[in-house]
């Protein structure tokens, strides 16, 4: 099947109050075209879901920067001034989660897994409100799943038939973020033909990705 | 005579490599930790984790010939060394969860002598986040803190951490420009001091409570 769509053909997919799950770290693998999308669509009180809060002007610190961001989930901010002066402001709501268990919970939303029991957190503020269970006499927390409506994916190369390869850095949050959201757009710096991408080389798998879009393409 | 910051940067960073063994999987906090790549033994072979995603991490490349898809957790354009390997978020973080890390190396606010860290709120004034801290914390077999002894003539070796902890009971040893300590069941136990400085002007830019091992000798600087 031809996934591959026109950047314009797919507003339909936003509105306000979604939660949107952003793939990359520190803005090495997010897919710039996809957010330039939903800044100049201008949906609003957006959720979102990404390791960081992106740089000034670049990434997620783009919706950041346009007030389109009601609640930011996340294990780091400190790169973007913007993202603490909007939480000290109170324009913006920051969950701060341990990355490693922020990955952890994405994976139980795309899993189907009810959460997950880690021990990081334990005796710090992160396990204020969260259940506790012992196993094996150590203390763990569960950790509840996280889904998004929109999961916006970055691939190096991606078939039309949504199978994404990753160069580098920039796989992070991806993949697991290809599991989460109930629909998943694609940017790819390169599209190739079905049956141009070797099987061995899809870390994700097509069938998780709804749409792919040519990074730089015509609207 | 008290180090200067400048020298005291380079005086933690030789120790601390001094202190990481042939084959270890090692990961560096941003700031002075990175510097202990610089120092490692002549022999010993360690590779680098960064957590964004890959092992075998390398030096920042030379001005044209960075690959803007290779970076640390930093957000720098670093290099990967032959051997190494890229990976996503869930994998980087089984590795350090799993045990699979030997070293985190971290730099802290605070720390105190029951081996509580603190390094990643000041509330009301600066929140960074946690990013990948609390799991190294609690995953990575030896944590090591680096930090000067002193922040604006304040100690920050600590009785009890008073900003909100990254972990708890987690650290397993602190290295300054004055000294090694570890944290063992009895307490804190200063195990070397900087060799121009005695273990009473130490006591006195501390405080927490030092227990002062038997075995006492000079830093190797």
């Amino acid at each position: 099947m031809n996934k591959l769509a026109q950047k314009n053909d797919l507003k339909h997919l936003f509105r306000d109050g979604q939660t949107i799950m952003v793939g990359g770290f520190m803005t090495c693998g997010t897919p710039e075209g996809l957010v330039d999308l939903l800044v100049e669509m201008n949906v609003r009180d957006l959720t979102i879901v990404c390791n960081d809060a992106g740089l000034p002007g670049k990434g997620v610190g783009k919706l950041l920067k346009n007030n389109q961001v009601k609640k930011l989930i996340a294990s780091h901010i400190g790169l973007n001034p913007e993202a603490g002066q909007q939480m000290n402001d109170g324009v913006m709501e920051v969950q701060l989660v341990p990355q490693g268990t922020l990955a952890e919970r994405i994976r139980a939303g795309g899993a189907g897994l009810g959460g997950i029991l880690t021990h990081v957190g334990v005796g710090t503020i992160v396990e204020e409100e969260k259940q506790k269970i012992v196993v094996d006499g150590h203390e763990y927390l569960l950790e509840l799943p996280l889904k998004a409506d929109v999961t916006l994916l970055y691939a190096s190369r991606a078939d039309k038939a949504g199978n994404v390869y990753y160069k580098g850095t920039t796989r992070n949050f991806n993949p697991v973020m290809a599991m989460a959201g109930a629909t998943v757009v694609c940017e790819a710096d390169e599209v190739v033909e079905i049956g141009q991408m070797a099987p061995e080389d899809a870390m994700t798998p097509g069938v998780l990705v709804d749409y792919v879009v040519a990074k730089g393409g015509s609207k | 005579m008290i180090p200067n910051p400048e020298q005291a940067k380079t005086i933690i960073a030789k120790r601390i490599a001094a202190e990481l063994k042939d084959g270890w999987l090692v990961n560096l906090g941003i700031g002075l930790p990175t510097l202990v790549a610089n120092y490692i033994p002549e022999g010993v072979h360690v590779t680098f984790q960064a957590e964004n995603g890959m092992t075998g991490m390398g030096p920042v490349p030379e001005p044209g010939k960075e690959n803007p898809l290779i970076q640390n957790a930093g957000g720098q354009i670093v290099s990967i060394l032959p051997g190494g390997s890229f990976f996503d978020s869930l994998t980087s973080f089984s590795l350090i969860r799993g045990g699979h890390v030997d070293a985190t190396i971290l730099g802290t606010l605070e720390v105190d002598q029951e081996g509580n860290l603190a390094n990643w709120i000041i509330p009301g004034k600066k929140v960074p986040g946690m990013g990948g801290a609390m799991d190294l914390v609690s995953g990575a077999k030896l944590v090591i803190v680096a930090t000067v002894h002193t922040e604006k003539g304040r100690p920050k070796i600590l009785k009890k951490c008073k900003l909100p902890l990254t972990a708890h009971h987690e650290v397993n040893m602190i290295v300054t420009e004055l000294g090694v300590m570890d944290v063992r069941p009895s307490g804190l136990v200063l195990r070397e001091h900087h060799p121009d400085v005695t273990i009473e002007e130490i006591r006195s830019l501390t405080e927490a409570d030092l227990i002062i091992s038997e075995h006492i000798k000079p830093m190797a600087l």
